[in-house]
Parts: structure tokens; C-alpha cells; sequence
């Protein structure tokens, strides 16, 4: 990308939201568990809900998004992220709710939590981080790794015939008759970043009305993971992930 | 005020006790014999009166952090199973404990290990008393012995479980589960509101306003010395409900040369064979722990002082009888009567244990 079009006038960042902490992130320079940080901080702190909003982190690589994000949170139990969301927009149906999930968190140990909070049509937001790895214990393949992707645990590449096929958990949610709104974004560019923002404000103000759930996934990268730089890391994201995970909306309703 | 007395089941009663005590929140997962309780909420509907919520999750491990999220906002939530789905919510339980947050979870146990049996047992009482989960912590355990106390419960438990800021459990049994008894309900309790709350459980997540940090309920602390420091407060707690907190009830254990020690139905079995064994002669008593954590060890540790010998009578292979002999430390035999597989004991076969094996 050319250095006079990532210096347009939308791309400056010209402050930081007040929601974001002066806590230095954990994250790997290169990650997109930051960018995406941001993203929400600046949605919600535009929607003027922070004294309003209640969020669950995951264990994963976010586990400490409590640390970054100036807002009430939960920490849950890995996969119970929706579980626990239910529990509290149950509970307080006016406060604004949102998980913020990894792929082993959200398509491995939390699939049960993940399919019925979507059937039931809970209320809140689910943002999923599928960066097909598992990031914070080092690397190990994912329910989302690719075919022939190479990880810790499959240092030669999955085979699926052992180890099965790359779970699409977005196009499995999206028929849910409780669903009203999930779409595949990316951060990897400015374009992309701000259509990724777009998504995440539209699955916020979908609350609003209660009409069903929404889940925004962000295909992402994880360049220590995946034992790149952040650059190479992301097109390989471009050639490899988006095909398989193709960015677009997959319900909007 | 005219008291509402009913005729209910155990499970039933519970039931009615939360919607009573003004309850938000229950979150639960059939299984036998406890079904009753999400079964009679249902039926009762009190989101179109009281406005508690009451969901059928997709599994104990859901429901249990159903519970968790609706304890961190500072509401009174629930969660009721029995021995396989207490099983599955020991990592969430675990959570809670960790977090510091109350809630009340009801095992109504059934014979195991595995699939066991749906007939009554107390083979969960180490699962219950010792931690259960993952990690260094207590539940407080209140063992029910009538419907009446399944009813009572409910609300004692939510009361301690808030002043300790600990998930609270009613350990119970499938006897006292499906028995029908008179049982007279509490008057109807107002829950709080959201702006009650919010004065009253300053930790609460209620949405972060200006004038106040954020409220993060969590159980990680990757700080060694940190941890070790919430480990240390979490003991202390526990001592405080050692020395405030135990329950029990003595029952002829004055005059008596031995005592019977039992919790929950084998309580009531045992009362019936403490009459039995005074027709003939046979001077015994009954202690009834009512809170199986925190344990009555000082009352037992007294008892040995002036008695003779104890036989515990417990549905299990020999739980609670390690606790007792904790407590009198050698000073005096304790022995062990139980049935186990979902076989509950008779008064008679109590009586012969104690010949047999106590009385001299
Ligand atoms: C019950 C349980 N099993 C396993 C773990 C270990 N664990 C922590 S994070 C994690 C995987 C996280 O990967 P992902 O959800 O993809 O998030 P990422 O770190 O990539 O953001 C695992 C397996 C745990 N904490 N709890």
C-alpha cells in the first residue's frame, strides 16, 4: 500500500476514545485483538453507552480486555462467554452486552454455549477474534485452522482427515431463526477497519430493539502464531483465510 | 397474617421458597430427581408477577454461568441439579468462588459414581464439604431434613451467600426431594431494584458510571503474591463462618451414653432409632450438623468429652464419618453404618449397627 493513501485525511487517528485505557497492551505488535479493541471502544463511547454496557472477556489472548476497555466487565470461563452473557442481559435488559471471543473459545469448548445463545436469540453482541489459532498457549491448531496450516499440534500441516475440516461457525449460526445480523469483516486495511467499525455499531444498535442476536467475526491474523511478520501475516490472511472465510454479510435481517 | 400453609414436595417447595423470597433469576437442566424444581417455576410463572427469569439452559455447564453472569450484576440467582449436572458445574463453581460472588446452587443427590442410579443417596457430601472444583475453596452447605427446611433454606442461603459474598449449597437428597409434607411458605419478599442494587453492592456490574471505577468480576490474578493474598482472604472468610455460622441439632443427647450422628433423611431415620434403641434401654443421642461446611467440630469435639462411642449413619461409603473423627481426634471409637446405591437405611438396621459395633 502506497504511503500517501494510508496519510488520507479518515485515516488519521486524530485522538484516542476516553474509553480506551493508558494500560500498555499485551498484545503482539501486529495482532488484530488491538485494533479491534479500539473499534469497540470508539463505538461505544460514540453511542454514549458506557455507563450502560456490560462485556464478557474470554480466556484467550483477550483475556485481560477488562484491562484496556474502561467499562464493567465479566471475566468467564473459557467457552462460557454467551453462557454468562445470557446470565446478565437476562438479568439487566436495558444494559448493552457483548462477548469478545476467540476461535477455540467461541468454535471449540464453547460451541454448545455459542449455538444455543444464537438460537435462542439472546440480545447481545458477540465479536469473534478468528484468527485460527490458539494464540495464548502457544499456537496449537484451532477448530478454524486451515487445511494443511501448520501449528504446534500439527507441525505437518492439518490433516483433515485426522483432525477434521475448518469449522465455519458464522455460516453455521447465520440460518438461526434467533439471529438477525452476522457478517465476516477484517482489519488488516483502513477500508477494512472501517467497514469492521460499521459492522460492530450496526450489531450494538441492534440491541436497541431486541430482534435477535448479532455476531460480528473479524478475520484475523496472528502473526506470532502463525510465525510471520505483521505484514506477511497480513496476505497471507488475504490468499488463504478469506477464501475459506469470505468477508461480507451473511445475515442482515 | 394467615400463614399459607401447603402440602408440597421437597423440589416443589424450593421452588416456591425462591419465587418467595424474591429471587431474579433461575437457570437450570432437567435431570430426575429434581426436575420438579424448573418444572413447578414454569408452571408458577413469577417473570408475569414478581418478574424473575427463569430459563431452561442447554446444560449445567450453561446454566451455571448463566448464574455467574447474574450473580457479578448483584442479582439473587439460582441454579438446581442433581449429582451428574453438579458434576458439570464444579469449573463454574469454582469461578464463583473465586470471583466472591453469592448464588445458591441446589444438588438434590442421587446414587453414583457415573449414571448411578436416580434413587436417593449422599454420596456428594466430600464433593459438596471439600470444594468440589478446582482450587482452595468452601462452599457453605446447608443439609435440608423436611420440606419444610428445603423451603427455609432458600432463603438463609441467599442471606449468607450475600454476607459472605460465597456461592451458597443446599445439599439434599432424593428422599427429601419427592417427599410430599406440610410445609408453611414465607410471605411474598419484594426483590430489589436496579438502584437498590447498585447503593447496596458497590462491586456489582451495574454499567460503569462517571463517578466510579470499573467493576471487573474475575478469579485471574496471574500476580503470585497477589493470589497468594486472595487466597489468604478467602481462608480468613472461611474461618469467619467456622466460628459464626455452624448449624446442628441435638436431639436426647443429654443423658446419652452414645451418640448417632447423621445429616439430612438419615437424620430423620436416626431420630426414629434413637426412640427404637431407648425402648431398649439403649441411651443414645442424635447430632444433626445443619451446616455440613462450616462443620459443628466443636460441638462433636464436646460430645467426646462425655460420651461413649458415635456411629455415623450416612447414604454413602463413609464421608461425613471422617469429618467426626477430625473432630474427636481419638478420643472416643466412631464408627460407620451406611447403605449405599440409592438403598436408605432402616431405623432397625441403625439400631443393630449401633449394637454391633458401639455399644459395649
Ligand atoms: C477449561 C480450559 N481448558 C483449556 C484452557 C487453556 N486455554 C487457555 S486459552 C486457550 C485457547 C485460546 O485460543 P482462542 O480462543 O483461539 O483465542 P486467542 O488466544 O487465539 O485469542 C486454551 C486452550 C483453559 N484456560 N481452560
Amino acid at each position: 500500500m502506497d504511503i500517501k493513501e494510508i496519510m488520507k485525511p479518515e485515516n488519521q487517528v486524530k485522538a484516542k476514545s476516553k474509553l480506551l485505557t493508558d494500560v500498555p497492551m499485551h498484545y503482539c505488535p501486529g495482532c488484530s485483538h488491538g485494533v479491534v479493541h479500539k473499534l469497540i471502544a470508539e463505538v461505544i463511547e460514540e453511542m454514549g453507552i458506557q455507563e450502560n454496557t456490560v462485556a464478557v472477556s474470554p480466556v484467550g489472548c483477550a483475556v485481560f480486555a477488562y484491562n484496556y476497555i474502561d467499562i464493567d466487565w465479566h471475566e468467564a470461563a473459557h467457552g462460557r462467554a454467551p453462557a454468562v452473557a445470557t446470565g446478565i442481559k437476562r438479568l439487566q435488559p436495558d444494559k448493552f452486552v457483548f462477548t469478545y471471543q476467540g476461535d477455540g473459545d467461541l468454535a471449540a469448548i464453547g460451541t454448545a454455549e455459542t449455538i444455543h445463545a444464537c438460537n435462542r436469540g439472546e440480545n447481545f453482541t458477540i465479536i469473534f477474534i478468528n484468527n485460527g489459532i490458539y494464540g495464548m498457549t502457544g499456537g496449537q491448531m484451532a477448530p478454524t485452522t486451515l487445511e494443511g496450516m501448520k501449528t504446534s499440534t500439527s507441525p505437518q500441516g492439518r490433516d483433515v482427515s485426522m483432525a477434521g475440516f475448518p469449522l465455519k461457525i458464522a455460516d453455521m449460526v447465520a440460518p438461526l431463526d434467533g439471529m438477525r445480523y452476522v457478517t465476516r469483516q477484517s482489519v488488516h486495511t483502513p477500508t477494512a477497519v472501517r467497514k469492521a467499525k460499521k459492522a460492530i455499531r450496526k450489531a450494538f444498535e441492534n440491541q436497541k430493539d431486541n430482534k435477535g442476536g448479532s455476531l460480528v467475526e473479524i478475520v484475523s491474523t496472528c502473526n506470532a502464531g502463525w510465525k510471520m511478520t505483521p505484514a506477511k501475516a497480513n496476505e497471507w490472511l488475504v490468499d488463504n483465510m478469506f477464501p475459506a472465510y469470505p468477508i461480507g454479510d451473511l445475515k442482515n435481517v | 397474617m394467615k400463614e399459607d400453609i401447603r402440602l408440597l414436595k421437597g423440589n416443589e417447595a424450593i421452588a416456591m421458597a425462591a419465587i418467595r423470597c424474591g429471587c431474579d433469576g433461575y437457570f437450570g437442566y432437567p435431570i430426575t430427581p429434581q426436575s420438579e424444581i424448573m418444572e413447578t417455576l414454569m408452571a408458577e410463572q413469577p417473570w408475569e408477577d414478581t418478574g424473575m427469569v427463569v430459563l431452561q439452559a442447554e446444560s449445567e455447564v450453561a446454566a451455571i454461568n448463566m448464574v455467574y453472569g447474574g450473580a457479578g450484576c448483584g442479582k439473587k440467582v439460582m441454579t438446581s441439579s442433581s449429582s451428574p449436572g453438579i458434576s458439570l458445574k464444579q469449573e463454574g463453581i469454582s469461578y464463583i468462588a473465586g470471583a466472591e460472588l453469592p448464588c445458591l446452587i441446589v444438588n438434590v443427590v442421587r446414587g453414583g459414581p457415573g449414571l448411578g442410579t436416580i434413587q436417593p443417596s449422599q454420596a456428594d457430601y466430600f464433593q459438596a464439604v471439600k470444594g468440589g472444583g478446582h482450587g482452595d475453596y468452601k462452599l457453605i452447605v446447608l443439609a435440608p431434613n423436611s420440606v419444610q427446611e428445603m423451603a427455609d433454606f432458600v432463603d438463609l442461603g441467599f442471606e449468607l451467600g450475600f454476607k459472605y459474598r460465597n456461592p451458597v449449597m443446599i445439599l439434599s437428597d432424593g428422599i427429601i426431594g419427592q417427599m410430599m409434607e406440610r410445609v408453611v411458605l414465607p410471605p411474598q419478599k419484594k426483590r430489589l431494584t436496579e438502584a437498590e442494587i447498585e447503593e447496596k453492592y458497590l462491586w456489582a456490574t451495574t454499567g460503569k458510571k462517571n463517578n466510579r471505577k470499573q467493576n471487573v468480576i474475575t478469579s485471574l490474578e496471574l500476580d503470585s503474591e497477589s493470589m497468594e493474598a486472595n487466597n489468604l482472604r478467602f481462608q480468613e472468610k472461611y474461618q469467619v463462618m467456622q466460628e459464626e455460622e455452624v448449624r446442628y441439632e441435638e436431639y436426647m443427647s443429654d443423658d446419652a451414653d452414645y451418640m448417632l450422628v447423621a445429616f439430612g433423611s438419615c437424620a430423620r431415620i436416626c431420630h426414629k432409632a434413637v426412640e427404637l434403641a431407648r425402648e431398649q434401654g439403649i441411651k443414645v443421642g442424635l447430632l444433626r450438623p445443619i451446616t455440613l461446611f462450616p462443620f459443628p467440630k466443636k460441638q462433636i469435639a464436646e460430645l467426646a468429652e462425655n460420651k461413649k462411642g458415635f456411629l455415623t449413619v450416612e447414604m454413602n461409603a463413609g464421608q461425613m464419618v471422617e469429618d467426626v473423627r477430625l473432630a474427636v481426634c481419638g478420643k472416643k471409637p466412631v464408627e460407620f453404618f451406611g447403605r449405599l446405591g440409592g438403598i436408605v437405611p432402616t431405623p432397625d438396621e441403625v439400631l443393630e449397627a449401633l449394637k454391633t459395633k458401639v455399644v459395649q
